[in-house]
């Protein structure tokens, strides 16, 4: 063996080490986030999915993923608005109960089987199955006999998944019957929980069925490889009906919990889309990324709860006091920076068939009078400098929340010398946990509508919907009110119902509107086909590619 | 050696159940739980899931399950690190199977880097000592103690990544696995390892050539390069051996930090999320594979130890 043989030529030995280490492959193969040629385009998608099965998918994240693979009776535009998918029209009855959709006849599955009604009648027996374990199959409930299959009441046998109000007249006829009227049915069933599954292969794998290897879709694109907290490939789906108008070949979907890394990966060309960004860093991104900043109104209201069951928020005027005193203007101003609009109300403007005129009553006033006010309310409660209020307002630890939640402290304290407010911040998991078995005074809070309809918010806050309701309202008028509005018919009549619900909400204030948040994306300015709205969904199959 | 062998592995199995145990417990003190979302379940719907995963049963009930299974099987004695409990479509073997190879791989290669350099610079070091390239070197072990990866990960990315365009910034190449995309995290991860490696050698080489072995052999009269490779590396390097094999099993284990920065599938990054997620069976699955790691690894620094030093083979 040949030795070094001096000193000398064992140190530069040494050194040249660190040298050859570093001079590795240089081949350097790199990621371009929207590649015209390859029509691939990287996507820093918000989160990881934690499922992929659309019975079991909760997040918007999924969804993001899950759409472009699965095609609904009904599916989305490119403004995310209800158009003709696998239905390709439906009738509705007199009476509105029964829906029949006839089915276009030459869509198939990507393994060439067709897809049909049938289809559609086992994946919604599925999801209601008790033992299916979906989160989301709720949503169906406006289905004939959902309920009874999915949670019957207490004591009761759960009716057999049969009995469910969906059938196959034929193969390409689907009848729905539902437990009353729901004129936002198209609304709901372009969403996941509504998709088809392939009937074949879940009798063959069962629940492994979305697997890759047994994966098969009825949509633009089909399931590559699933990397767990890395990636996600999907290709293009040949067999997709559509699939002469699919332009992209490839989406790769990372999950990017962290905005700062997701605007850094668009930044660097190694993603064509990143579904958020940090508010804060607006005119920066402006700057260095011309063309490449959306920012749109969403369904999302950020609010707090007041704790109902105990002293002190059991008083309404404390609450009344505390929704006053508290500068909504200046949050959406100052903390968010994508032009958000300060929430005088609870459901977020643009929600379809509800022009909403619902207001706090002293939503004009300025500010200076707002907190004299809320002093005076205060007073009236019996609180004063021999009796100081002090309570703890609870708020998630993430993102913009704990800013927020500072000037919410700020404008309370300033009410008077004798409110004292103490700030907790808690991660996630924790507060949810804390807000969910009322171990709070006040604690902040977010909601995402699921389907573009105001009942989606509304519901929260009637009395049966349990421990989400994190206030614990219970106001009989308030619950007939949003009960109504489940069986009426004209959709004037039922926005007003509606209508006159939120004002009680916001009368009775057993939670304080904040902000109505807006989606943030950054998309590549030659990406055509992306259509900012409300719902923020942006389907890959309508996607084109700018010269 | 190989009775050795056998009762070290015998030995670990209690050492194991005992670790399973204390981080079963550890875990079930945190507040909340997998099914603590923003969106809250349907009672119902969470009480069946809960009873699914056996969340339902007394503590104690919930470790025996993990441990022997149920009635359906499963349970840790055969083999089943059970299903994952946030994600709905896969089970725990699965994602940590996905994670290990870049975690396995970063870990091999920053350690072999660490021992090349580090060991070369700790030996350089010594032999000049007091000297420039001895200050020289422990002044960047120093730093490289000092800097956390946290900080170095971004400069690279952002100097040999952005700027440099030598090596490839984040990821794999996508859902490809391209070893160039390896380099700067492994030397990232590296960066701290050399410097105590190299401080390790550096201590060690010196009172190897001042010992009355090296006094021996030079008398002798063997040539220099060979008084140091055949008669004060080996022992010199046993302090490095035992520290190695701990460490390794470490950065093998997966850096939630470097996988971070650098956008990587390791277990490391899967470690945290499951614990913020409360993902038991998630985290006990990788607290399992990494204190296995330990043990075996500390196993091979002792057969090394036996190998490179003969005094330690009779005892």
């Amino acid at each position: 063996m040949a030795l070094i043989t001096d000193r000398r030529s064992l140190l530069t030995g040494a050194a040249g080490l660190g040298a050859a280490a570093s001079l590795g492959a240089c081949a350097n193969a790199r990621v371009v986030g929207f590649d015209k040629s390859r029509k691939s385009i990287d996507i820093a998608n918000s989160s990881e999915p934690l499922s992929l099965d659309p019975h079991k998918a909760t997040g918007s994240w999924e969804n993001n993923i899950i759409g472009n693979m699965f095609i609904g009776l009904t599916t989305e535009n490119s403004r995310s608005e209800p158009a003709p998918g696998m239905a390709e029209r439906w009738e509705v009855s007199e009476d509105l109960l029964t829906w029949t959709f006839f089915l276009r006849r030459d869509a198939i599955w990507s393994d060439g089987e067709p897809c049909d009604a049938h289809d559609f009648v086992f994946a919604m027996q599925r999801i209601l199955k008790p033992e299916t374990l979906s989160q989301y199959a709720s949503f169906l409930y406006p289905l004939k006999n959902a309920e009874l299959i999915n949670n019957p009441p207490e004591g009761t046998q759960a009716l057999p998944a049969e009995e469910l109000g969906v059938t196959a007249i034929d193969d390409f006829t689907l009848e729905i019957q539902l437990e009353h009227p729901a004129p936002y049915l198209p609304q709901l069933l372009k969403h996941y929980t509504a998709y088809p599954i392939p009937k074949h292969i879940y009798e063959r794998v069962g629940d492994d069925w979305i697997k890759p290897e047994n994966i098969v879709v009825n949509g633009p694109f089909k399931l590559v490889r699933w990397w767990s907290n890395y990636i996600i490939h999907l290709e293009k789906n040949p067999q997709f009906y559509d699939a002469a108008n699919v332009v992209m070949e490839h989406l790769y979907f990372y999950p990017q919990n962290d905005v700062q890394a997701a605007a850094r990966r668009v930044l660097s060309g190694e993603a064509g889309w990143a579904t958020r960004f940090p508010s804060n860093q607006v005119e920066v991104l402006r700057r260095d990324l011309p063309g490449y900043v959306r920012v749109s109104p969403y369904l999302t209201v950020n609010y707090f709860s007041f704790n109902m069951t105990r002293a002190p928020f059991n008083d309404i005027r404390v609450r009344q006091a505390m929704s006053m005193a508290y500068d909504r203007d200046f949050v959406a101003n100052q903390i968010y920076r994508t032009g958000e609009q300060p929430a005088y109300k609870f459901i977020p403007p643009g929600v379809y068939n509800y022009a909403s005129t619902a207001r706090y009553p002293w939503s004009e006033q300025p500010l200076a009078e707002r907190k004299r006010e809320a002093e005076r309310l205060l007073r009236e409660a019996g609180y004063g400098p021999n009796n100081p209020l002090r309570f703890a307002f609870s708020h998630r630890n993430t993102s913009d929340n704990p800013r927020v939640a500072v000037v919410a402290q700020n404008d309370w304290n300033s009410i008077a010398p004798w409110v004292t407010v103490e700030l907790r911040g808690v991660e996630n998991q924790v507060h949810y946990a804390n807000l969910r078995a009322k171990n709070f005074d006040a604690g902040d809070g977010g909601w995402i509508g699921d389907y573009n309809d105001a009942k989606n918010f509304l519901y929260l806050f009637e009395s049966r919907t349990g421990a989400q309701n994190y206030p614990s309202y219970n106001n009989p008028v308030y619950d007939q009110l949003v009960r109504d509005s489940d069986t009426e018919r004209d959709d004037q009549r039922r926005a007003q119902l509606m209508l006159q619900a939120e004002e009680l909400l916001l009368s009775e204030a057993p939670i304080c509107c904040s902000v109505f948040i807006n989606s943030t994306n950054l998309v590549h300015p030659d990406l055509t086909g992306y259509e900012d709205n409300i719902e923020d969904i942006h389907r890959a199959r309508w996607f084109g590619i700018r010269a | 050696m190989l009775a050795l062998t056998v009762r070290r592995l015998l030995v670990a199995i209690p050492t194991l159940l005992a670790i399973v145990a204390a981080a079963f417990l550890l875990m079930k003190a945190a507040p909340g739980g997998p099914f603590t979302l923003e969106r809250q379940l349907p009672p119902e719907i969470e009480q069946r899931m809960q009873a699914k995963f056996g969340l339902d049963l007394p503590v104690g009930q919930q470790l025996a399950r993990y441990l022997f299974g149920s009635e359906e099987g499963g349970g840790l004695i055969r083999g089943d690190f059970g299903p994952s409990m946030t994600y709905k479509d896969k089970n725990v073997i699965e994602i940590i199977a996905e994670g290990a190879p870049t975690s396995a791989l970063l870990g091999l290669g920053a350690m072999a880097l660490a021992l090349l350099v580090g060991g070369g610079l700790g030996v350089m070091a010594a032999l000049r000592q007091n000297r420039f390239q001895d200050y020289a070197v422990m002044a960047l072990a120093i730093a490289g103690v000092c800097l956390p990866p946290l900080v170095v990960g971004p400069v690279m990315q952002l100097f040999f990544g952005v700027q440099l365009e030598w090596f490839p910034s984040q990821g794999l190449f996508r859902d490809e696995f391209a070893l160039p995309y390896l380099v700067l995290p492994i030397v990232t991860l590296s960066l701290p390892l050399i410097a105590i490696v190299s401080r390790l050698m550096r201590a060690s080489m010196i009172e190897a050539m001042r010992s009355n072995a090296i006094r021996t052999a030079r008398a002798k009269g063997l040539p220099e390069a060979a008084v140091i490779w055949r008669h004060a590396l080996p022992i010199a390097i046993l302090p490095v051996v035992s520290y190695v094999g701990p460490a390794l099993a470490g950065v093998m284990a997966g850096s939630f930090v470097i996988e971070t920065v650098y956008q990587l599938p390791g277990i490391g990054k899967q470690f945290v999320y499951a614990a913020q997620q409360r993902d038991y069976t998630l985290v006990m699955g990788v607290v399992l594979i990494y204190s296995f790691l330990i043990i075996l690894m500390n196993l091979a620094a002792d057969i090394m130890y036996r190998v490179l030093d003969p005094r330690t083979r009779t005892a």
